[in-house]
Protein backbone atom coordinates (compact mmCIF):
# COMPACT_ATOMS: atom_id res chain seq x y z
CA UNK A 1 0.00 0.00 0.00
CA UNK A 2 2.79 2.37 0.89
CA UNK A 3 4.54 4.67 -1.50
CA UNK A 4 3.28 3.05 -4.68
CA UNK A 5 4.32 5.88 -6.91
CA UNK A 6 2.09 8.75 -5.87
CA UNK A 7 2.51 10.59 -9.11
CA UNK A 8 1.69 7.54 -11.19
CA UNK A 9 -1.53 6.62 -9.46
CA UNK A 10 -2.77 10.20 -9.48
CA UNK A 11 -2.17 10.50 -13.18
CA UNK A 12 -3.86 7.24 -14.08
CA UNK A 13 -6.97 7.57 -11.96
CA UNK A 14 -8.91 10.48 -13.39
CA UNK A 15 -10.83 11.90 -10.44
CA UNK A 16 -11.54 11.46 -6.78
CA UNK A 17 -9.65 9.77 -4.04
CA UNK A 18 -8.76 6.17 -4.07
CA UNK A 19 -11.54 4.44 -2.08
CA UNK A 20 -9.21 3.41 0.68
CA UNK A 21 -10.35 0.99 3.31
CA UNK A 22 -9.97 2.39 6.82
CA UNK A 23 -8.07 -0.35 8.57
CA UNK A 24 -7.85 -0.36 12.40
CA UNK A 25 -4.17 0.55 12.03
CA UNK A 26 -5.01 3.67 10.06
CA UNK A 27 -7.69 4.65 12.54
CA UNK A 28 -5.07 4.28 15.25
CA UNK A 29 -2.66 6.50 13.34
CA UNK A 30 -5.25 9.21 12.88
CA UNK A 31 -6.28 8.98 16.54
CA UNK A 32 -2.66 9.42 17.58
CA UNK A 33 -2.21 12.37 15.24
CA UNK A 34 -5.36 14.09 16.46
CA UNK A 35 -4.56 13.61 20.17
CA UNK A 36 -1.02 14.92 19.75
CA UNK A 37 -2.30 17.79 17.63
CA UNK A 38 -4.56 18.74 20.55
CA UNK A 39 -1.62 18.59 22.96
CA UNK A 40 0.23 21.07 20.76
CA UNK A 41 -2.73 23.29 19.92
CA UNK A 42 -4.46 23.60 23.30
CA UNK A 43 -1.91 25.95 24.94
CA UNK A 44 -2.20 28.43 22.07
CA UNK A 45 -5.99 28.15 22.17
CA UNK A 46 -6.06 28.68 25.94
CA UNK A 47 -3.73 31.65 25.60
CA UNK A 48 -6.07 33.28 23.10
CA UNK A 49 -9.38 32.60 24.86
CA UNK A 50 -7.99 33.65 28.25
CA UNK A 51 -6.82 36.93 26.78
CA UNK A 52 -10.35 37.63 25.53
CA UNK A 53 -12.15 36.90 28.83
CA UNK A 54 -12.98 39.12 31.78
CA UNK A 55 -11.44 38.33 35.16
CA UNK A 56 -14.86 37.33 36.55
CA UNK A 57 -15.14 34.71 33.88
CA UNK A 58 -11.59 33.48 34.43
CA UNK A 59 -12.33 32.91 38.13
CA UNK A 60 -14.91 30.27 37.13
CA UNK A 61 -11.96 28.02 36.28
CA UNK A 62 -13.13 26.94 32.83
CA UNK A 63 -9.88 27.46 30.96
CA UNK A 64 -11.09 25.65 27.85
CA UNK A 65 -14.41 27.44 27.45
CA UNK A 66 -14.91 30.11 24.84
CA UNK A 67 -15.25 33.66 26.20
CA UNK A 68 -18.88 34.60 26.95
CA UNK A 69 -18.35 38.25 26.13
CA UNK A 70 -15.16 38.43 24.10
CA UNK A 71 -13.40 41.73 24.57
CA UNK A 72 -10.08 43.21 23.61
CA UNK A 73 -9.76 45.16 26.86
CA UNK A 74 -7.00 42.93 28.15
CA UNK A 75 -5.07 43.36 24.90
CA UNK A 76 -5.43 47.12 25.10
CA UNK A 77 -4.29 47.10 28.69
CA UNK A 78 -1.38 44.78 27.98
CA UNK A 79 -0.22 46.92 25.10
CA UNK A 80 -0.50 50.38 26.62
CA UNK A 81 -0.92 50.34 30.41
CA UNK A 82 0.33 47.14 32.03
CA UNK A 83 2.86 47.86 34.77
CA UNK A 84 6.48 46.83 35.21
CA UNK A 85 7.25 48.09 38.70
CA UNK A 86 6.29 51.76 38.65
CA UNK A 87 6.24 52.15 34.89
CA UNK A 88 2.78 51.62 33.47
CA UNK A 89 3.26 52.05 29.76
CA UNK A 90 2.52 48.50 28.72
CA UNK A 91 4.24 46.13 26.34
CA UNK A 92 4.61 48.74 23.63
CA UNK A 93 7.83 49.83 25.37
CA UNK A 94 9.36 46.37 25.13
CA UNK A 95 8.01 45.92 21.63
CA UNK A 96 9.74 49.06 20.41
CA UNK A 97 12.96 48.07 22.18
CA UNK A 98 12.89 44.64 20.58
CA UNK A 99 12.26 46.19 17.17
CA UNK A 100 15.21 48.56 17.66
CA UNK A 101 17.47 45.72 18.72
CA UNK A 102 16.29 43.60 15.80
CA UNK A 103 16.68 46.26 13.11
CA UNK A 104 20.36 46.69 13.86
CA UNK A 105 21.35 43.25 15.10
CA UNK A 106 19.92 41.17 12.27
CA UNK A 107 21.74 42.98 9.42
CA UNK A 108 24.90 43.35 11.50
CA UNK A 109 25.14 39.67 12.39
CA UNK A 110 24.28 38.53 8.87
CA UNK A 111 26.79 40.91 7.31
CA UNK A 112 29.66 39.81 9.55
CA UNK A 113 28.67 36.15 9.26
CA UNK A 114 28.35 36.19 5.48
CA UNK A 115 31.65 38.01 4.91
CA UNK A 116 33.41 35.61 7.25
CA UNK A 117 31.77 32.59 5.64
CA UNK A 118 32.68 33.87 2.19
CA UNK A 119 36.30 34.56 3.13
CA UNK A 120 36.58 31.11 4.69
CA UNK A 121 35.17 29.41 1.59
CA UNK A 122 37.21 30.99 -1.20
CA UNK A 123 40.24 32.73 0.21
CA UNK A 124 43.32 31.10 1.55
CA UNK A 125 44.01 33.13 4.63
CA UNK A 126 46.49 31.85 7.18
CA UNK A 127 44.74 30.23 10.11
CA UNK A 128 41.39 30.06 8.32
CA UNK A 129 41.01 26.31 8.81
CA UNK A 130 41.78 26.69 12.48
CA UNK A 131 39.25 29.50 12.76
CA UNK A 132 36.59 27.39 11.10
CA UNK A 133 37.28 24.43 13.36
CA UNK A 134 37.16 26.68 16.42
CA UNK A 135 33.77 28.02 15.35
CA UNK A 136 32.34 24.52 15.24
CA UNK A 137 33.45 24.07 18.83
CA UNK A 138 32.65 27.38 20.51
CA UNK A 139 28.99 27.30 19.48
CA UNK A 140 28.58 24.75 22.27
CA UNK A 141 29.98 26.86 25.12
CA UNK A 142 27.24 28.05 27.50
CA UNK A 143 26.74 31.84 27.70
CA UNK A 144 27.45 31.74 31.42
CA UNK A 145 31.18 31.49 30.68
CA UNK A 146 31.29 34.83 28.84
CA UNK A 147 28.85 37.00 30.67
CA UNK A 148 30.95 38.41 33.48
CA UNK A 149 34.06 39.25 31.42
CA UNK A 150 31.92 40.82 28.70
CA UNK A 151 30.04 42.97 31.20
CA UNK A 152 33.37 44.16 32.61
CA UNK A 153 34.91 44.92 29.23
CA UNK A 154 31.73 46.61 28.01
CA UNK A 155 31.58 48.91 31.01
CA UNK A 156 35.24 49.85 30.55
CA UNK A 157 34.63 50.89 26.94
CA UNK A 158 31.29 52.40 27.91
CA UNK A 159 28.81 50.32 25.92
CA UNK A 160 27.37 48.29 28.76
CA UNK A 161 23.60 48.69 29.23
CA UNK A 162 23.17 50.28 25.83
CA UNK A 163 21.68 49.54 22.45
CA UNK A 164 25.16 49.28 20.94
CA UNK A 165 26.13 46.81 23.64
CA UNK A 166 23.26 44.44 22.97
CA UNK A 167 23.77 44.68 19.20
CA UNK A 168 27.45 43.82 19.57
CA UNK A 169 26.56 40.89 21.80
CA UNK A 170 24.01 39.53 19.31
CA UNK A 171 26.55 39.90 16.52
CA UNK A 172 29.22 38.08 18.52
CA UNK A 173 27.01 35.19 19.52
CA UNK A 174 25.41 34.97 16.10
CA UNK A 175 28.80 34.76 14.43
CA UNK A 176 29.44 30.98 14.65
CA UNK A 177 26.01 29.97 13.34
CA UNK A 178 25.90 32.63 10.63
CA UNK A 179 29.45 31.85 9.49
CA UNK A 180 28.79 28.12 9.28
CA UNK A 181 25.53 28.72 7.46
CA UNK A 182 27.17 30.83 4.74
CA UNK A 183 30.38 28.85 4.57
CA UNK A 184 28.51 25.61 3.99
CA UNK A 185 26.42 27.27 1.32
CA UNK A 186 29.37 28.86 -0.49
CA UNK A 187 31.46 25.71 -0.21
CA UNK A 188 28.81 23.91 -2.27
CA UNK A 189 29.03 26.44 -5.12
CA UNK A 190 31.32 25.59 -8.03
CA UNK A 191 34.80 27.08 -7.55
CA UNK A 192 34.93 27.92 -11.28
CA UNK A 193 32.51 30.73 -10.57
CA UNK A 194 34.96 32.30 -8.18
CA UNK A 195 37.95 31.68 -10.43
CA UNK A 196 36.22 33.20 -13.44
CA UNK A 197 35.38 36.33 -11.49
CA UNK A 198 38.96 36.57 -10.30
CA UNK A 199 40.33 36.20 -13.81
CA UNK A 200 38.05 39.04 -14.85
CA UNK A 201 39.79 41.11 -12.24
CA UNK A 202 37.17 41.29 -9.52
CA UNK A 203 38.57 41.86 -6.04
CA UNK A 204 37.50 40.51 -2.65
CA UNK A 205 34.58 42.82 -2.07
CA UNK A 206 33.50 42.85 -5.70
CA UNK A 207 33.20 39.07 -5.82
CA UNK A 208 31.35 39.09 -2.50
CA UNK A 209 28.87 41.76 -3.43
CA UNK A 210 28.24 41.19 -7.14
CA UNK A 211 28.67 37.43 -7.48
CA UNK A 212 28.28 35.65 -4.19
CA UNK A 213 25.54 37.56 -2.37
CA UNK A 214 23.11 37.52 -5.33
CA UNK A 215 23.61 33.75 -5.46
CA UNK A 216 23.14 33.45 -1.74
CA UNK A 217 19.53 34.67 -1.63
CA UNK A 218 18.08 31.37 -0.35
CA UNK A 219 20.54 31.14 2.51
CA UNK A 220 20.04 34.83 3.20
CA UNK A 221 16.35 34.19 3.78
CA UNK A 222 17.18 31.28 6.05
CA UNK A 223 19.67 33.43 7.98
CA UNK A 224 17.09 36.17 8.40
CA UNK A 225 14.48 33.77 9.73
CA UNK A 226 16.97 32.28 12.17
CA UNK A 227 18.19 35.65 13.42
CA UNK A 228 14.82 37.39 13.59
CA UNK A 229 13.24 34.62 15.66
CA UNK A 230 16.42 33.95 17.65
CA UNK A 231 17.04 37.57 18.61
CA UNK A 232 13.37 38.31 19.22
CA UNK A 233 13.13 35.30 21.53
CA UNK A 234 16.36 36.02 23.38
CA UNK A 235 15.94 36.62 27.08
CA UNK A 236 19.26 36.22 28.86
CA UNK A 237 21.40 38.50 26.67
CA UNK A 238 18.79 41.25 26.67
CA UNK A 239 18.46 40.95 30.43
CA UNK A 240 22.20 41.36 31.01
CA UNK A 241 23.42 43.67 28.26
CA UNK A 242 20.54 45.86 27.06
CA UNK A 243 20.17 47.99 30.18
CA UNK A 244 16.92 49.16 31.77
CA UNK A 245 16.13 51.60 29.00
CA UNK A 246 16.31 48.99 26.24
CA UNK A 247 14.90 45.82 27.81
CA UNK A 248 13.53 43.58 25.05
CA UNK A 249 9.94 42.39 25.02
CA UNK A 250 10.66 38.95 26.49
CA UNK A 251 12.28 40.47 29.59
CA UNK A 252 9.50 42.98 30.02
CA UNK A 253 6.91 40.24 29.62
CA UNK A 254 8.48 38.22 32.38
CA UNK A 255 8.62 41.29 34.62
CA UNK A 256 4.99 42.16 34.01
CA UNK A 257 3.72 38.65 34.65
CA UNK A 258 5.97 37.43 37.43
CA UNK A 259 6.40 40.50 39.62
CA UNK A 260 2.81 41.64 39.94
CA UNK A 261 1.64 42.70 43.38
CA UNK A 262 -1.79 41.52 44.49
CA UNK A 263 -4.17 39.53 42.32
CA UNK A 264 -2.83 38.73 38.92
CA UNK A 265 -4.78 39.76 35.86
CA UNK A 266 -4.48 36.52 33.93
CA UNK A 267 -6.26 37.92 30.89
CA UNK A 268 -3.75 40.78 30.64
CA UNK A 269 -0.89 38.33 31.26
CA UNK A 270 -2.02 36.11 28.42
CA UNK A 271 -2.61 39.06 26.10
CA UNK A 272 0.92 40.26 26.83
CA UNK A 273 2.25 36.75 26.20
CA UNK A 274 0.40 36.59 22.88
CA UNK A 275 1.76 39.99 21.88
CA UNK A 276 5.30 38.75 22.52
CA UNK A 277 4.70 35.53 20.62
CA UNK A 278 3.12 37.29 17.65
CA UNK A 279 6.26 38.27 15.74
CA UNK A 280 7.86 34.79 15.71
CA UNK A 281 4.47 33.21 14.98
CA UNK A 282 4.00 35.49 11.97
CA UNK A 283 7.51 34.69 10.76
CA UNK A 284 6.84 30.98 11.30
CA UNK A 285 3.48 30.72 9.60
CA UNK A 286 4.49 33.20 6.92
CA UNK A 287 7.71 31.47 6.00
CA UNK A 288 6.35 27.93 5.82
CA UNK A 289 9.00 25.47 4.75
CA UNK A 290 11.75 28.06 4.99
CA UNK A 291 11.59 27.81 8.76
CA UNK A 292 12.24 24.08 8.60
CA UNK A 293 15.09 24.71 6.20
CA UNK A 294 16.50 27.16 8.71
CA UNK A 295 16.42 24.54 11.42
CA UNK A 296 18.04 21.98 9.16
CA UNK A 297 20.71 24.48 8.13
CA UNK A 298 21.27 25.58 11.71
CA UNK A 299 21.57 21.93 12.61
CA UNK A 300 24.74 21.77 10.54
CA UNK A 301 26.54 23.45 13.38
CA UNK A 302 25.70 20.66 15.77
CA UNK B 1 51.96 40.78 -14.70
CA UNK B 2 48.81 42.75 -13.86
CA UNK B 3 46.94 39.72 -12.49
CA UNK B 4 49.56 39.29 -9.82
CA UNK B 5 49.41 42.91 -8.84
CA UNK B 6 45.66 42.63 -8.43
CA UNK B 7 45.80 39.53 -6.29
CA UNK B 8 47.96 40.95 -3.55
CA UNK B 9 45.62 43.65 -2.26
CA UNK B 10 42.65 41.28 -2.45
CA UNK B 11 44.46 38.75 -0.30
CA UNK B 12 45.08 41.52 2.14
CA UNK B 13 41.43 42.53 2.12
CA UNK B 14 40.45 38.92 2.73
CA UNK B 15 42.72 38.78 5.76
CA UNK B 16 41.25 42.04 6.95
CA UNK B 17 37.74 40.68 6.50
CA UNK B 18 38.51 37.76 8.75
CA UNK B 19 40.02 40.00 11.42
CA UNK B 20 36.73 40.55 13.29
CA UNK B 21 36.10 36.81 13.45
CA UNK B 22 39.64 36.18 14.68
CA UNK B 23 39.25 38.96 17.25
CA UNK B 24 35.93 37.58 18.51
CA UNK B 25 37.42 34.13 18.72
CA UNK B 26 40.49 35.27 20.66
CA UNK B 27 38.97 37.95 22.85
CA UNK B 28 35.48 36.64 23.53
CA UNK B 29 35.48 32.92 23.13
CA UNK B 30 38.97 32.14 24.35
CA UNK B 31 39.80 35.24 26.39
CA UNK B 32 36.55 35.50 28.28
CA UNK B 33 36.42 31.78 28.95
CA UNK B 34 39.98 31.88 30.23
CA UNK B 35 39.20 34.85 32.45
CA UNK B 36 36.16 33.10 33.90
CA UNK B 37 38.19 29.99 34.62
CA UNK B 38 40.91 32.10 36.25
CA UNK B 39 38.39 33.89 38.51
CA UNK B 40 37.08 30.53 39.63
CA UNK B 41 40.55 29.73 40.99
CA UNK B 42 40.82 32.91 43.05
CA UNK B 43 39.29 34.22 46.25
CA UNK B 44 36.94 36.59 44.36
CA UNK B 45 33.67 37.52 45.97
CA UNK B 46 31.98 40.79 45.03
CA UNK B 47 34.96 41.97 43.04
CA UNK B 48 37.53 39.84 41.30
CA UNK B 49 40.40 39.11 43.68
CA UNK B 50 43.78 37.97 42.53
CA UNK B 51 44.72 35.56 45.28
CA UNK B 52 45.04 32.06 43.92
CA UNK B 53 43.18 29.62 46.13
CA UNK B 54 43.32 26.48 44.02
CA UNK B 55 40.12 24.51 43.97
CA UNK B 56 38.60 25.97 47.11
CA UNK B 57 35.71 27.59 45.23
CA UNK B 58 34.91 24.20 43.74
CA UNK B 59 34.92 22.60 47.18
CA UNK B 60 32.34 25.04 48.45
CA UNK B 61 30.41 24.72 45.18
CA UNK B 62 30.03 20.98 45.48
CA UNK B 63 29.09 21.33 49.14
CA UNK B 64 26.44 23.92 48.23
CA UNK B 65 22.95 22.49 48.60
CA UNK B 66 21.45 24.67 45.89
CA UNK B 67 24.12 23.57 43.42
CA UNK B 68 23.50 19.91 44.24
CA UNK B 69 19.79 20.37 43.66
CA UNK B 70 20.51 22.21 40.40
CA UNK B 71 22.73 19.46 39.05
CA UNK B 72 20.28 16.78 40.13
CA UNK B 73 17.45 18.65 38.38
CA UNK B 74 19.45 19.11 35.23
CA UNK B 75 20.17 15.38 35.03
CA UNK B 76 16.47 14.53 35.48
CA UNK B 77 15.34 17.24 33.12
CA UNK B 78 18.01 16.57 30.52
CA UNK B 79 17.50 12.83 30.23
CA UNK B 80 13.70 12.95 30.31
CA UNK B 81 13.44 15.90 27.95
CA UNK B 82 15.83 14.54 25.32
CA UNK B 83 14.42 11.02 25.42
CA UNK B 84 10.77 12.10 25.44
CA UNK B 85 11.28 14.63 22.65
CA UNK B 86 13.11 12.10 20.48
CA UNK B 87 10.50 9.41 21.14
CA UNK B 88 7.52 11.69 20.53
CA UNK B 89 9.26 13.27 17.54
CA UNK B 90 9.93 9.87 16.00
CA UNK B 91 6.36 8.66 16.54
CA UNK B 92 5.01 11.86 15.01
CA UNK B 93 7.34 11.63 12.04
CA UNK B 94 6.41 8.00 11.38
CA UNK B 95 2.67 8.74 11.74
CA UNK B 96 2.92 11.70 9.39
CA UNK B 97 4.87 9.60 6.92
CA UNK B 98 1.87 7.26 6.43
CA UNK B 99 0.48 9.49 3.68
CA UNK B 100 -2.12 11.03 5.96
CA UNK B 101 -4.47 13.82 5.07
CA UNK B 102 -3.68 17.34 6.27
CA UNK B 103 0.01 16.64 6.50
CA UNK B 104 1.22 20.20 6.18
CA UNK B 105 -1.32 21.49 8.72
CA UNK B 106 -0.25 18.83 11.21
CA UNK B 107 3.42 19.57 10.61
CA UNK B 108 2.99 23.26 11.30
CA UNK B 109 0.96 22.49 14.42
CA UNK B 110 3.67 20.27 15.84
CA UNK B 111 6.45 22.73 15.15
CA UNK B 112 4.97 26.16 15.94
CA UNK B 113 5.87 26.08 19.66
CA UNK B 114 9.52 25.90 18.67
CA UNK B 115 9.28 29.28 16.97
CA UNK B 116 8.26 30.97 20.22
CA UNK B 117 10.39 32.09 23.10
CA UNK B 118 10.96 29.92 26.18
CA UNK B 119 9.53 32.77 28.23
CA UNK B 120 6.24 32.49 26.35
CA UNK B 121 6.28 28.71 26.73
CA UNK B 122 6.95 29.00 30.44
CA UNK B 123 4.17 31.49 31.05
CA UNK B 124 1.57 29.52 29.09
CA UNK B 125 2.32 26.34 30.98
CA UNK B 126 2.44 28.16 34.29
CA UNK B 127 -1.12 29.26 33.54
CA UNK B 128 -2.31 25.84 32.34
CA UNK B 129 -0.84 24.14 35.42
CA UNK B 130 -2.13 26.76 37.84
CA UNK B 131 -3.77 24.57 40.52
CA UNK B 132 -6.56 27.00 41.43
CA UNK B 133 -7.72 28.00 37.95
CA UNK B 134 -6.00 25.71 35.46
CA UNK B 135 -6.34 22.11 34.34
CA UNK B 136 -6.85 20.82 37.88
CA UNK B 137 -9.84 23.06 38.46
CA UNK B 138 -11.24 22.23 35.02
CA UNK B 139 -11.18 18.47 35.60
CA UNK B 140 -12.61 18.87 39.11
CA UNK B 141 -15.42 20.91 37.60
CA UNK B 142 -16.24 17.93 35.39
CA UNK B 143 -17.06 15.93 38.52
CA UNK B 144 -13.70 14.37 39.40
CA UNK B 145 -13.44 16.07 42.78
CA UNK B 146 -10.35 14.16 43.89
CA UNK B 147 -8.33 14.98 40.78
CA UNK B 148 -4.90 16.43 41.56
CA UNK B 149 -2.52 18.00 39.11
CA UNK B 150 -0.66 20.55 41.19
CA UNK B 151 2.87 19.45 40.27
CA UNK B 152 4.00 23.01 39.70
CA UNK B 153 3.65 23.78 43.42
CA UNK B 154 4.92 20.41 44.63
CA UNK B 155 8.56 20.25 45.73
CA UNK B 156 9.24 16.83 44.28
CA UNK B 157 7.24 17.28 41.06
CA UNK B 158 8.00 20.83 39.89
CA UNK B 159 10.94 19.76 37.72
CA UNK B 160 8.65 17.45 35.74
CA UNK B 161 6.44 20.36 34.78
CA UNK B 162 9.52 21.90 33.18
CA UNK B 163 9.93 18.69 31.19
CA UNK B 164 6.32 18.81 29.98
CA UNK B 165 6.65 22.41 28.83
CA UNK B 166 10.00 21.83 27.16
CA UNK B 167 8.80 18.71 25.35
CA UNK B 168 5.82 20.70 24.09
CA UNK B 169 8.25 23.37 22.93
CA UNK B 170 10.82 21.22 21.17
CA UNK B 171 9.52 17.81 20.12
CA UNK B 172 8.35 19.34 16.84
CA UNK B 173 12.00 20.01 16.11
CA UNK B 174 12.83 16.33 16.53
CA UNK B 175 9.82 15.52 14.33
CA UNK B 176 10.99 17.84 11.55
CA UNK B 177 14.55 16.49 11.53
CA UNK B 178 13.48 12.85 11.69
CA UNK B 179 10.80 13.32 9.04
CA UNK B 180 13.41 14.78 6.70
CA UNK B 181 15.52 11.71 7.45
CA UNK B 182 12.61 9.36 6.76
CA UNK B 183 11.88 11.04 3.44
CA UNK B 184 15.49 10.59 2.43
CA UNK B 185 15.40 6.82 2.79
CA UNK B 186 15.59 4.81 -0.39
CA UNK B 187 12.28 3.42 -1.68
CA UNK B 188 14.00 0.15 -2.45
CA UNK B 189 14.41 -0.57 1.25
CA UNK B 190 10.63 -0.64 1.52
CA UNK B 191 10.23 -2.80 -1.55
CA UNK B 192 12.80 -5.27 -0.26
CA UNK B 193 11.16 -5.37 3.17
CA UNK B 194 7.76 -5.98 1.60
CA UNK B 195 9.10 -8.78 -0.53
CA UNK B 196 10.43 -10.32 2.64
CA UNK B 197 6.96 -10.01 4.16
CA UNK B 198 8.00 -7.84 7.11
CA UNK B 199 5.33 -5.97 9.06
CA UNK B 200 5.46 -2.19 8.70
CA UNK B 201 6.19 -1.48 12.39
CA UNK B 202 8.89 -4.12 12.27
CA UNK B 203 10.56 -2.36 9.36
CA UNK B 204 10.49 0.94 11.26
CA UNK B 205 11.99 -0.49 14.43
CA UNK B 206 14.60 -2.84 12.96
CA UNK B 207 15.59 -1.22 9.68
CA UNK B 208 14.51 2.42 9.43
CA UNK B 209 15.34 3.63 12.95
CA UNK B 210 18.95 2.40 12.77
CA UNK B 211 19.30 4.05 9.35
CA UNK B 212 18.24 7.36 10.88
CA UNK B 213 21.27 7.40 13.18
CA UNK B 214 22.61 10.70 11.87
CA UNK B 215 19.21 12.39 12.13
CA UNK B 216 18.77 11.14 15.69
CA UNK B 217 22.24 12.40 16.57
CA UNK B 218 21.56 15.84 15.09
CA UNK B 219 18.26 16.14 16.93
CA UNK B 220 19.82 14.90 20.16
CA UNK B 221 22.63 17.45 19.94
CA UNK B 222 20.25 20.34 19.26
CA UNK B 223 18.05 19.29 22.17
CA UNK B 224 21.07 18.86 24.45
CA UNK B 225 22.31 22.38 23.81
CA UNK B 226 18.90 23.56 24.99
CA UNK B 227 19.35 21.49 28.15
CA UNK B 228 22.62 23.20 29.13
CA UNK B 229 21.18 26.61 28.31
CA UNK B 230 18.01 25.93 30.32
CA UNK B 231 17.36 29.24 32.05
CA UNK B 232 14.55 31.35 30.55
CA UNK B 233 12.00 28.57 30.88
CA UNK B 234 12.73 28.15 34.58
CA UNK B 235 12.74 31.88 35.28
CA UNK B 236 9.40 32.34 33.55
CA UNK B 237 7.66 29.20 34.76
CA UNK B 238 8.73 28.45 38.34
CA UNK B 239 11.58 30.86 39.08
CA UNK B 240 13.38 27.91 40.64
CA UNK B 241 10.63 27.21 43.12
CA UNK B 242 8.84 26.08 45.12
CA UNK B 243 11.83 26.63 47.41
CA UNK B 244 14.84 25.35 45.51
CA UNK B 245 12.89 22.53 43.88
CA UNK B 246 13.40 23.54 40.24
CA UNK B 247 16.74 25.34 40.32
CA UNK B 248 19.16 24.66 37.46
CA UNK B 249 22.91 25.34 36.94
CA UNK B 250 22.58 28.22 34.46
CA UNK B 251 20.31 30.01 36.91
CA UNK B 252 22.73 29.29 39.74
CA UNK B 253 25.47 31.07 37.79
CA UNK B 254 23.28 34.05 36.88
CA UNK B 255 21.95 34.54 40.40
CA UNK B 256 25.40 34.28 41.96
CA UNK B 257 26.84 36.72 39.44
CA UNK B 258 24.23 39.42 39.80
CA UNK B 259 22.06 39.00 42.88
CA UNK B 260 24.32 37.29 45.36
CA UNK B 261 27.51 38.85 44.03
CA UNK B 262 29.63 35.81 44.64
CA UNK B 263 31.94 35.78 41.65
CA UNK B 264 34.12 32.92 42.78
CA UNK B 265 31.23 30.54 43.23
CA UNK B 266 29.47 31.68 40.05
CA UNK B 267 32.55 31.22 37.88
CA UNK B 268 33.33 27.86 39.46
CA UNK B 269 29.80 26.78 38.56
CA UNK B 270 30.17 28.12 35.00
CA UNK B 271 33.48 26.30 34.59
CA UNK B 272 31.90 23.09 35.81
CA UNK B 273 29.19 23.55 33.18
CA UNK B 274 31.88 23.99 30.52
CA UNK B 275 33.71 20.82 31.56
CA UNK B 276 30.45 18.86 31.46
CA UNK B 277 29.58 20.17 28.01
CA UNK B 278 33.09 19.41 26.75
CA UNK B 279 32.92 15.86 28.08
CA UNK B 280 29.58 15.29 26.35
CA UNK B 281 30.33 17.17 23.12
CA UNK B 282 33.87 15.95 22.47
CA UNK B 283 32.95 12.50 21.13
CA UNK B 284 30.29 14.05 18.93
CA UNK B 285 32.59 16.72 17.54
CA UNK B 286 35.18 14.08 16.79
CA UNK B 287 32.63 12.05 14.88
CA UNK B 288 31.42 15.17 13.10
CA UNK B 289 34.90 16.21 11.98
CA UNK B 290 35.60 12.71 10.70
CA UNK B 291 32.38 12.82 8.73
CA UNK B 292 33.15 16.29 7.36
CA UNK B 293 36.54 15.08 6.20
CA UNK B 294 34.90 12.12 4.49
CA UNK B 295 32.35 14.40 2.82
CA UNK B 296 35.06 16.77 1.69
CA UNK B 297 36.70 14.06 -0.39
Amino acid sequence: MRRVGVMGSVAIEPQGRKPRHMTPARIGIYAFLVITALFFAVPLYVMIVTSLKTMDEIRLGQILSLPLHPSLDAWRKAWSSACTGLNCNGMQVGFLNSVKILIVSVPASILVGSVTGYALSFWRVRGATLLFGAMLVVAFIPYQLFIYPLVRVFSVIGINNSLIGIVVVHTIFGLPTMTLLFRNYFAALPTELFKAARVDGAGFLRVYWSIMMPMAMPILVVAMILQVTGIWNDFILGLVFAGRENLPMTVQLNNIVNTTQGERAYNVDMAATMLTALVPLIVYFGSGRWFVRGIAAGAVKG
Amino acid sequence: MPARLLRLPSRFVATLALAPAFAVMLVVYIGATGWTIWISLTNSRMLPGNVFVGLRQYESLFANERWQVSVHNLIIFGSLFVLASLALGFLLAVAIDQRVRGESLLRSLYLYPFSMSFVVTGLVWQWLLNPTLGIEKLVRGLGFEAFRFDWIVQQDMAVYTLVIAAVWHASGLAMAILLAGLRGIDEDIWKAARVDGLKTWRVYVSIIAPMLGASFATAAVLLSTAVVRLYDLVVAMTNGGPGLASEVPAKFVMDHLFERQNLGLATAAATTMLITVAAVAAPFLYWQSKRQRLLAR
